[in-house]
């Protein structure tokens, strides 16, 4: 009798259409992404994440659009990244519905802009999305070490996760959106270490991201990697199993759930 | 047809709410409003919020709907949500200190730093976000609701009535509190029920019929 874990499913959205990519190339088409919505809203999802992947001002307004229809009829928690530079594109995206905006690369160029959001519009909408590479794991003697990379894991930055992770919660993030750049789309399952060293570095909840192939990878996530929520796109879009499928899996584990 | 105000002080996503009770009260008239004859005027009365409670309450006294929530909350049907159910008490914590409304006796305090998970042993966070348990008492917002069933929480404080007559519901975090109070025509919860898909929907299903009377 708890706070039940998360189960999230992402939606990265191009053009209109729910699209999936391994780790962010071989694009395949997934949907409609009020569709999709509506259909992980009936499952059981306990909330959606929606990233705007190619993040133009084009994009934008059809991703205000997608917000604006789902937020109509689906009544759970929504997030919405990509691209999310300046207040007024944390105002459009709140005032379309979204209950909560992820900010990556304008937090890693500048980190005032989380604490001047965090202040106006409240810690509670405030996600910091924040893309992990490993730069050491640690096999030569040295403490594992992950970096962060910005513009779709393309381009590093110097700057150390677990610093990094610790600093945005200073700011006013009031929780932390974790992606594995080596586990995204692999389906070889969560950064485990990088998950769990990040989980207990912050006090805010912390999402697991990146690597999902399986229902134990999510569980493991939960039970190994210490994630409050976890976060999931292709086994869901491609029909792998549903969300109900994931939660019964989850609470076989004895992990809390909202069934 | 009867209608219902949600009142509009510039903190918070309004559109979720508004959605919501436009989905679940058929024939009743929503208007999200800031004027205090509309809303004085309207059947019943949302109290919402989110955000810092000092910006909250300045908010509240610099366009006066402080005191439309209070001719509200002495005349007719008032659901307040999340920081529009702890600002109805008297003080809160956050904000180094804020004088509330004082509708209510009680408190607003914030989560221990160190709570651990009974059960577990783990850490628990703050804020408490996500789906969690409603233990509730008898009261006709309750209709329809399965005892337990799941809301969705995003907050940080939570409510400490002094009276424990006015605990409509309680959640635990590292320990009971209370996540919802009740007063004659007042109800308010510090989940929310825009979010928490069917159960927060019967909630404000049942708001918009309630004539009330606990």
């Amino acid at each position: 009798m708890s706070l039940a874990k998360r189960i999230i499913p992402c939606l990265d959205v191009d053009g209109g259409r729910v699209v999936k990519g391994v780790q962010f190339v071989d694009i395949r088409d997934a949907g409609d992404p009020v569709e999709v919505a509506r259909r992980y809203d009936t499952e059981g999802a306990d909330e959606l994440t929606f990233l705007d992947i190619t993040a133009s001002h084009e994009q934008r307004d059809t991703m205000v659009h997608v917000v604006e229809q789902v937020a109509g009829e689906v009544f759970i928690p929504l997030t919405v990244g990509g691209g999310i530079r300046e207040p007024a594109d944390i105002r459009r995206m709140l005032n379309a519905g979204a209950d909560k905006v992820a900010i990556n690369t304008a937090a890693v160029f500048n980190p005032e802009f989380v604490r001047d959001a965090a202040e106006r519009f409240g810690s509670q909408c405030i996600v910091v999305a924040i893309d992990a590479k490993q730069v050491d794991d640690g096999t030569g003697g040295g403490a594992p070490c992950w970096e962060i990379f910005t513009h779709g894991g393309r381009k590093p930055t110097g700057i150390d996760t677990i610093e990094w992770a610790r600093k945005m919660v200073d700011y006013g993030a009031g929780e932390i959106l974790l992606t594995s750049m080596d586990r995204d789309g692999t389906k070889n399952g969560f950064d485990l270490a990088l998950t769990r060293a990040v989980c207990e570095a912050v006090d805010v909840p912390v999402i697991a991201s990146g690597g999902v192939g399986t229902l134990d990878h999510l569980a493991d996530g939960v039970l190994e990697g210490k994630a409050d929520a976890v976060l999931a796109a292709s086994i869901f879009h491609f029909a792998e199993y549903t969300i109900a499928e994931a939660k019964q899996h989850m609470a076989a584990r004895g992990i809390e759930v909202r069934l | 047809m009867s209608s219902i105000a949600i009142i509009d002080y510039g903190m918070g996503n309004l559109h979720s709410i508004a959605k919501a009770v436009e989905h679940v009260a058929g024939n009743t008239r929503v208007l999200v409003s800031s004027v205090a004859a509309d809303i004085l005027s309207a059947d019943r009365v949302v109290f919402p919020g989110v955000g810092g409670i000092g910006h909250c309450m300045d908010e509240l006294a610099r366009t006066g709907l402080d005191e439309v929530v209070r001719e509200a909350a002495a005349s007719k049907p008032v659901l307040g949500i999340c920081l529009g159910m702890q600002a109805l008490l008297e003080h809160s914590e956050e904000n180094t200190g804020t004088r509330c409304l004082g509708l209510l006796p009680g408190q607003v305090r914030r989560f221990a730093s160190d709570l651990v998970d009974p059960a577990s042993g783990d850490r628990l966070k703050v804020p408490h976000m996500g789906w969690n348990q409603v233990h509730r008492k008898p009261h006709p917002l309750w209709q329809d609701i399965p005892q337990d069933s799941r809301f969705y929480f995003v907050h940080s404080y939570y409510a400490d009535p002094a009276d424990p007559a006015h605990r409509a519901a309680t959640t635990e975090y590292g320990g009971d509190f209370c996540c919802a109070l009740a007063r004659e025509n007042l109800f308010a919860v510090q989940f929310h029920p825009e979010k928490s898909q069917h159960a927060g929907l019967q909630l404000l299903k049942n708001f918009a019929a309630w004539s009330g009377e606990a």
